[in-house]
């Protein structure tokens, strides 16, 4: 009998938040592990074209990015608005191509290399020169494999 | 009296309360400048290089459908003006020939489709062409999957793909493009 009587004089004990931060931190380490930071700030403009038959890139570490497009509009005044390309995090031409997938293939282990993908990131309203221009160095270094970044089209063509 | 005092506050412990609250800032900090960029987008194999172009004259006209794109991304198919909307259909019945029409490909082996473009083409019509050719192919393996084995060719084990792809090989050469409309 005073068992009972003890127990319901007590008040209701608080849920305990003390493991809350480690759940906050479980969280926060997801996100930090899963999220892919954006390697390079985009200087040129681009909005990809819509296409329907489109393929997912699996592993984004196999995956190289060759931006074209006008200059973004602060650099307007000193890259003038002719498309251009970017490669990493600076304007260059096509002649750095070469340079610049055989340095990322440095850092992809010997085996995957035949994997890796160049994503062509091109503005709808470029024309077809410098991208053929960027086809040609990528063909001359022996990076055949491309992907031709589009959204996805939901209706019917135009 | 004070002396009681500091030790109670020696024995009292660092109030972890507020760990969540850095947590959660950090947590949303992460959340919102982490973009996760999806990347989708059409997948081609380009030709390795070599320095003599390919001579695409040796084959016999009936096999090749050429499309080219001019400066205006106006569309030349076989030397007729066609509307883009028109070229999936055509090209399926090109490849397949289910009339066994003289003028279209003798076999969907022997066909072979020669994309040529300008450099002034726009980069999204060049795009839409490649699509819409790129769909034909698709749609064509498709309907064969179903026909044979009675599924989406996408959802073939690979063997069986690789079957249909070498009774329906995609072939589509592309030409050194023209230069009349480089701005």
């Amino acid at each position: 009998m005073s068992k009972f009587s003890k127990k319901s004089g007590k008040a209701t004990p608080e849920v305990s938040t003390a493991s809350l931060p480690d759940i906050i931190f479980m969280l926060l380490f997801f996100f930090m592990v899963v999220t892919v930071l954006r390697d390079s700030e985009l200087l040129v403009q681009v909005n990809t074209p819509q296409a329907t038959e489109l393929t997912k890139l699996e592993e984004k570490s196999l995956v190289n990015y060759i931006y074209i497009g006008k200059p973004a509009a602060r650099f307007a005044e000193t890259y003038g608005t002719k498309p251009r390309i970017q490669l990493g995090d600076k304007f260059s031409t096509e002649k750095d191509i070469a340079l610049f997938i055989a340095n990322f293939r440095q850092g992809v282990p010997e085996n995957r290399r035949a994997s890796i993908t160049s994503s062509l990131r091109v503005d709808g309203k470029v024309t077809m020169g410098i991208v053929q221009d960027v086809k040609t160095s990528l063909r001359k270094a022996g990076q055949v494999k491309v992907n031709y970044s589009a959204k996805k089209r939901a209706g019917e063509l135009k | 009296m004070a002396r009681t005092r500091t030790r109670d506050r020696m024995n009292n412990e660092v109030n972890a309360g507020s760990m969540a609250d850095i947590a959660f800032l950090l947590l949303i900090f992460f959340l919102v400048t982490t973009t996760i960029l999806e990347d989708k987008g059409i997948l081609v194999r380009l030709p390795p290089w070599s320095d003599e172009e390919p001579d695409i004259a040796k084959l016999k006209t009936r096999n090749v459908y050429s499309v080219l794109v001019n400066a205006q991304n106006q569309l030349l198919v076989r030397g007729d003006l066609k509307d883009i909307r028109d070229l999936r259909k055509d090209t399926k019945d090109f490849i397949v020939n289910p009339e066994r029409r003289e003028d279209l490909s003798e076999s969907p082996t022997k066909a072979i489709i020669s994309l040529k473009n300008d450099r002034g083409t726009s980069y999204e019509t060049y795009l839409e062409v490649y699509n819409e050719l790129r769909a034909a192919y698709n749609e064509i393996w498709d309907t064969e999957s179903r026909k044979q084995y009675g599924v989406d060719y996408e959802g073939l084990p690979i063997a069986n793909k690789r079957a249909i792809r070498a009774d329906f090989p995609m072939i589509i050469s592309e030409a050194e493009p023209t230069n009349f409309g480089e701005e």
